[in-house]
């Protein structure tokens, strides 16, 4: 095994890479169809919901938010994988960093993509979500910008033209040379897409010039949005979500969980496509470092929040925090702090736990545990209003259950068909630079 | 076109609506809460929709217990919309579906509301109902509706008015005799069918009112107002 990619010849690098694409084997069929019927499934239950009301999710007074903004506040942390991490490695040059990034902008723009649904979903009369939007209308109305949902749907518009530029850029190179050999409706597909690339000096420095600009833009794109996104919770009044500390603590708790979904594809690619060669243990190890930060990070934000509202002892907070740490939900607290901490640190932490198997682990854990923690945000909340005679309980139903499990099979759904239709791996990066080393 | 920039206790307006509530008067009969549905045309959930806390009531009457029993007190307390100064429903909604009308009320446009939930969530008194489904009465209850208040569809957020249609019909006949409308000229459905008359509704900005009378009076409080949301409905309660 090699332990440096770029020491290999360009034309097996790129054989290499350009391999997957026209290749698929009887796995990567069924995990596609199983995917797609999931898929199929969850829009079934999100059609139920439309033409019978949000009366068939679990959904009740008080508790007007659950599973689904359970899902797109996770999702929206997913998608921080791909920006943060690529964007970072991008702007700091960091040489390891070439066969990560494409894998983590795909992730960014899919989670995106699925996460955005959510508040549409959510929505009592989802064919008027374009209400929100600003245009000028028929309503003769701006919508309300005081409302932190305008600035949700500003954010993740952004983010989601944004993070598709990010990724689309670097694929500009390979789709031009991918353009030369295929099937007909590839070539057609390559060569529009890579938009008459040449490879002349000019566009070269073009495109680097816009790489490093979308980076930084995309950096501040994603720290915002995640603020945003807490902000939907810390401008109400409601206790315990309104707090100053949730903007820093959503960013941190996205990245965190974006490292974890990261390994783990980075893992599914190694092994499904071969590419031992090009992931290797460095970058997972460099990975397992990044999560072991974020796992400290994360542990240091829960337990300001949680040690704040404890010694401060307002009735209402407490209630809350009672109902987190030893009520109905101390069960699901005590996993959510044993698998984004305890495990983490002492799989990444010990060197001789750390590899690749334990950070696959670490991330599976870090996954559900960043899945909970917007849970136990969400629900306990709700469940305990200010006046004691509204106190509610809250189960997800089926209709919930089927959408959250469908959005999982679309992020790899759209992953297979990605990885099939586009190298993973950027290939050019490996390019060498004067012409005669190409083979 | 609304702002939602509209001051929030304008002493040039002609009216400011409040209610008092007099806590040592109630008797926890829950008249109120079935003059509300009537006069409201609220949907009527089904047994099992309500165990699942899918009731659809814009008044309750929460009741508190003292004391073991067999010596137990009861004190009841009818909970609708406080029609907060500064509601904290308003601005959080992104479609301006609930706004602060020109007399102070908080008002919420049915047609404008695409279900967000977040003016809900947002509500410390837990006073907004949604229509989970289209709403339905059981026969022959759809026959009795009233004209004056708009059906609402499901997936829409609604909640007290302080029966906005009344007011206006008041305000209007007012307006046609050129005379200014009386105290205890308007009556909210729950005011009216109150047997114990443990509810008064009017004008704030008049302080002869009866309304403005009893809110001075020292038995007067105002739900979690430590919040700051300045409730226009005032509860009358002998301390203890």
């Amino acid at each position: 095994m090699a332990e440096h990619p770029e020491l290999l010849p360009y034309g097996i690098i790129r054989e290499d890479l350009f391999r997957p694409l026209s290749r698929a084997g009887s796995k990567w069929w069924f995990t596609v169809t199983v995917c797609f019927l999931l898929v199929l499934a969850g829009l079934a239950a999100w059609g139920v919901q439309l033409r019978d009301g949000l009366g068939v999710t679990g959904l009740n007074r008080p508790v007007f938010w659950g599973l689904y903004i359970v899902d797109f506040v996770f999702w929206i942390g997913i998608s921080h994988a791909g920006t943060l991490i690529s964007a970072i490695l991008r702007l700091t040059d960091a040489a390891w960093r070439k066969p990560v990034t494409r894998a983590a902008e795909a992730i960014t723009l899919f989670a995106l993509m699925i996460g955005g649904l959510f508040p549409i979903i959510h929505l009592g009369r989802a064919w008027f979500f374009y209400w929100l939007i600003p245009y000028p209308n028929a309503r003769l109305m701006w919508p309300n910008f005081r409302s932190p949902l305008v600035w949700d749907l500003v954010a993740i518009l952004t983010y989601v033209t944004g993070s598709a530029i990010y990724l689309y850029l670097p694929l500009i190179p390979d789709m031009a040379q991918l353009g030369a050999h295929n099937k007909p409706w590839r070539r057609k597909l390559y060569t529009t897409l890579s938009l008459g690339w040449t490879g002349s000096d000019r566009e070269w420095h073009a495109l680097e010039m816009a790489m490093k600009l979308n980076a930084v833009i995309i950096l501040a794109i994603a720290i915002s949005v995640h603020t945003v996104v807490a902000w939907d919770f810390s401008m109400s009044i409601a206790p315990t979500w309104h707090s100053t500390m949730f903007g820093p603590y959503f960013v941190v708790g996205a990245i965190f969980s974006g490292i974890g979904a990261l390994i783990i594809v980075m893992a599914t690619l190694r092994r499904t496509l071969h590419l031992e060669n090009y992931l290797i243990k460095r970058h997972f190890d460099n990975m397992s470092k990044l999560m072991l930060t974020m796992s400290l990070l994360w542990f240091y934000f829960t337990m300001s929040e949680h040690i704040t509202i404890w010694y401060g002892n307002e009735p209402k907070e407490m209630g809350v925090f009672g109902q987190r740490t030893r009520g109905d939900y101390a069960f699901w607290f005590w996993t959510m702090v044993v698998v984004n901490f305890v495990i983490p640190v002492t799989l990444l932490g010990i060197k001789k736990l750390r590899s690749i198997t334990t950070a696959v682990i670490a991330s599976f854990g870090v996954l559900i545990g960043m899945w909970l923690e917007r849970y136990l945000i969400v629900v306990p909340t709700l469940v305990t209003p200010r006046l004691a005679s509204a106190t509610s309980v809250y189960s997800p139903s089926w209709v919930e259950l089927m959408i959250t499990v469908a959005t999982f099979a679309a992020m790899i759904l759209l992953y297979l068909l990605f990885a099939r239709l586009f190298p993973i791996i950027a290939v050019w990066e490996y390019k060498p630079h004067s012409p005669e080393e190409e083979d | 076109m609304p702002t939602g920039k509209e001051t929030h206790t304008d002493q040039a307006k002609p009216h400011r609506w409040g209610m008092v509530v007099d806590l040592d008067r109630c008797t926890g009969c829950e008249a109120c809460v079935v003059a509300c549905h009537a006069e409201n045309n609220i949907a009527v959930s089904n047994p099992e929709e309500a165990a699942r806390g899918r009731v659809n009531h814009w008044l309750r009457v929460d009741r508190y217990y003292e004391g073991q029993f067999p010596d137990v007190k009861v004190k009841y307390r009818p909970v609708l919309c406080q029609h907060c100064d500064e509601a904290p429903c308003e601005p959080v909604c992104p479609v301006n579906a609930t706004y602060h009308n020109p007399e102070g009320l908080n008002v919420q446009v049915y047609n404008r509301c695409v279900g967000t939930f977040y003016c809900a969530n947002n509500c410390p008194y837990t006073v907004r109902s949604f229509n989970w489904f289209d709403p339905q009465w059981p026969e022959p209850m759809q026959l009795q509706h009233n004209p004056d208040v708009s059906l609402r569809p499901g997936g829409v957020m609604e909640k007290c008015t302080f029966c906005i249609q009344r007011i206006k019909r008041v305000e209007e006949s007012a307006d046609a005799g050129s005379r200014p409308v009386a105290d205890g000229e308007v009556q909210p459905a729950c005011v009216q069918s109150c047997p114990a008359e443990a509810m008064v509704f009017g004008d704030l900005n008049d302080p002869d009112s009866k309304v403005s009378r009893l809110a001075g009076d020292g038995r007067a409080t105002k739900l979690m107002e430590e919040l700051g949301t300045k409730p226009k409905v005032v509860y009358l309660d002998r301390a203890r």
